[in-house]
């Protein structure tokens, strides 16, 4: 079992290292890692988007993908589940293929990706978290509407249950998003912007869920577009243009050369190195 | 029996009953195009699936056959999938895209009608406008009885698109709601949607003698946006989508036969009516929200921060 001989992450679950698959002599589909890439090119009709791109998140960790606009963090989640076929490379989940491992992964879409006028509530949005566990044709029930209300309640949004989804204010629809994600008690988190255009409230929140999260053996990955806040809501962080700039633990990669390789030398940094000072 | 049949004798009873059915499975259909900012496509489809059935009329000679669904279904698939083609090319936006695939299709089927099926009840007024006052003249025998053909055929097509979307309820709302979601959890919306706009096309076919393009258009879009604006939730914007839909089949019905005007017409202007009735009065209407405007608001939440919150 070559798995073994890597080292073991906090959160790795004994049965998938005895899983009898031959992780390669390569190393290639590491169960050691929640989210192993290897040499991940995308591109939109014709142009790249993501370069040759390889990431070995460990498990148990907050993981930020941060870069500057255009740089392929979106596009890189999207590969990740499956909604983009990459031109080349691989992408492993716990040491398997996304398709193998859908159970064991949430996912929380940009919350501008979706229409907020859709005519339903929020308890039947989070509710939405557990079709995956349903399959095919089989309706939710009375236990998944309780399941859904408790993971509601979590982000404090359970008065709000049968609100329309338009009625509800930018934070809260966020805090719904990752409620749905929340129920499906996941190991992975895959999280596209969850700080985007929320208040100070509903970020308080979200980083308060995501150390519970880590708290609780969990991994999770996130886009993230603030650099100021990278270094104190995140302890991993993998710097992405395009090409993977670097990654690691977050103290090691948050200098400025390295955020002067991902964002141009006219990047202006406050703070780095320590914690952003207040702007 | 006679009972049932002596009524189904009398026209009006057919036409009404036909105008219902085509916007009954219209309009369950149309509320998810709708929500998907597709009901256009169903225009589209509606005009290139004559390609598909000129083809089928080619290959097999007659006008009825189970190849004609066939046939309609792939036509209907080309246009979304030459429309996807030129949309991903990202030169031209989906409204642009649409307006080009469905006129060629349209455009050649009509070319194959003049070249080679000349003789054949198969004209352009009879596409676009259709001519439900007829439906009652052509019968089969079900059982004991003689029913309308198109009363059979959109009996047959409702029942499926009904089961399509009671079965499949959770998979289109996901998949209209958050496709990026439903391909995680592995739902295939792209089949989904492909699935849908399949139906779409065959109930196209189906309504296609009966209403014609244009009344079925009708009843794609207008139902389900007349129940959009009355209600939040999607299962009620279904069902009050099929209660517009029939109460514009009778309603239109009544108008033709009280002003001597064309049955397709005065149904497609009943759904207009009830779209401008929804317009006014409903939950999302101008009225509602005139007076949502003059009310005075509530309390916003505020949330404070505690001191030595982020900044």
């Amino acid at each position: 079992m070559a798995g073994r001989a890597l080292g073991m992450g906090g959160g790795m679950e004994p049965a998938l290292m005895g899983d009898g698959r031959a992780a390669g002599s390569n190393g290639s589909h590491e169960p050691a890692f929640a989210l192993h890439v290897e040499d991940l090119t995308a591109t939109y009709s014709g142009d790249a988007v993501l370069w040759d791109v390889d990431l070995n998140v460990p498990p148990g960790v907050l993981a930020a993908i941060v870069g500057p606009n255009g740089a392929g963090k979106s596009t890189l989640l999207k590969c990740v589940i499956g909604a983009m076929r990459p031109a080349a490379g691989h992408v492993y989940v716990f040491g398997h293929p996304y398709r193998r491992q859908r159970h064991r992964v949430a996912y929380v879409p940009q919350r501008t990706s979706v229409d907020w006028d859709f005519p339903t509530t929020a308890l039947d949005v989070v509710t939405m978290g557990l079709y995956g566990r349903l399959g095919w044709f089989r309706a939710p029930r009375r236990g998944e509407s309780d399941e859904a209300l408790q993971a509601l309640a979590l982000v404090g949004m359970d008065a709000y249950a049968e609100r329309q989804i338009s009625q509800l204010s930018g934070g809260q629809q966020q805090r719904v998003f990752l409620a749905r994600a929340l129920v499906q008690d996941a190991d992975l988190y895959l999280m596209d912007e969850p700080f985007a255009g929320v208040d100070a409230t509903t970020e308080r929140a979200i980083v308060d869920l995501l150390k519970d999260l880590r708290a609780r053996g969990k991994t999770v990955v996130a886009v993230h577009h603030d650099l100021q806040t990278v270094a104190t809501y995140f302890d991993w962080l993998a710097l992405l243009n395009v090409r993977l700039i670097a990654q690691g633990p977050v103290t090691e990669v948050y200098t400025p050369e390295h955020l002067r390789a991902a964002y141009g030398p006219r990047v202006v940094l406050l703070g780095v190195g320590g914690h952003a000072p207040e702007s | 029996m006679t009972g049932l049949q002596g009524w189904l004798d009398q026209p009006g009873v057919t036409i009404v009953l036909v105008g219902a059915l085509v916007g009954v499975a219209a309009s369950l259909l149309g509320a998810f195009l709708v929500l998907r900012r597709e009901s256009m496509l169903s225009d589209a489809i509606s005009h290139s699936v004559l390609i598909g059935i000129v083809l089928a009329y080619l290959i097999t000679g007659a006008l009825d056959t189970p190849l004609h669904v066939v046939g309609a279904a792939l036509a209907g698939l080309l246009t979304v999938w030459l429309t996807d083609v030129l949309v991903r090319s990202r030169r031209v936006k989906s409204d642009a895209a649409i307006g080009l695939v469905f006129p060629a299709l349209f455009a050649v089927a009509v070319l194959l009608i003049n070249v080679y099926a000349r003789d054949v009840h198969l004209d352009t007024d009879a596409v676009l406008l259709g001519e439900i006052g007829f439906a009652w003249l052509d019968v089969v025998r079900v059982g004991p009885l003689e029913v309308a053909r198109s009363l059979v055929t959109m009996l047959v097509i409702t029942l499926v698109n009904l089961a399509f979307v009671v079965f499949l309820y959770k998979e289109l709302k996901l998949a209209t709601f958050d496709g990026m979601l439903a391909t995680a959890l592995g739902f295939r919306p792209g089949l989904v949607g492909y699935a849908l706009l399949a139906l779409v096309s065959v109930t196209a076919v189906g309504a296609f003698d009966a209403v014609g393009a244009i009344l079925f258009v009708a009843f794609v879009i207008v139902p389900p946006t007349a129940a959009y604006l009355v209600t939040d939730r999607l299962w009620r914007m279904l069902v009050l989508g099929c209660v517009v839909a029939v109460g514009s089949s009778i309603g239109g019905y009544a108008l033709a036969v009280a002003y001597d005007v064309s049955i397709g017409g005065a149904m497609a202007s009943a759904t207009g009516a009830f779209l401008l009735l929804a317009l006014i009065v409903g939950k999302h209407g101008i009225v509602a929200r005139a007076l949502r405007r003059r009310a005075p608001r509530p309390p916003p939440v505020v949330h404070v921060p505690e001191a030595g919150g982020a900044p």
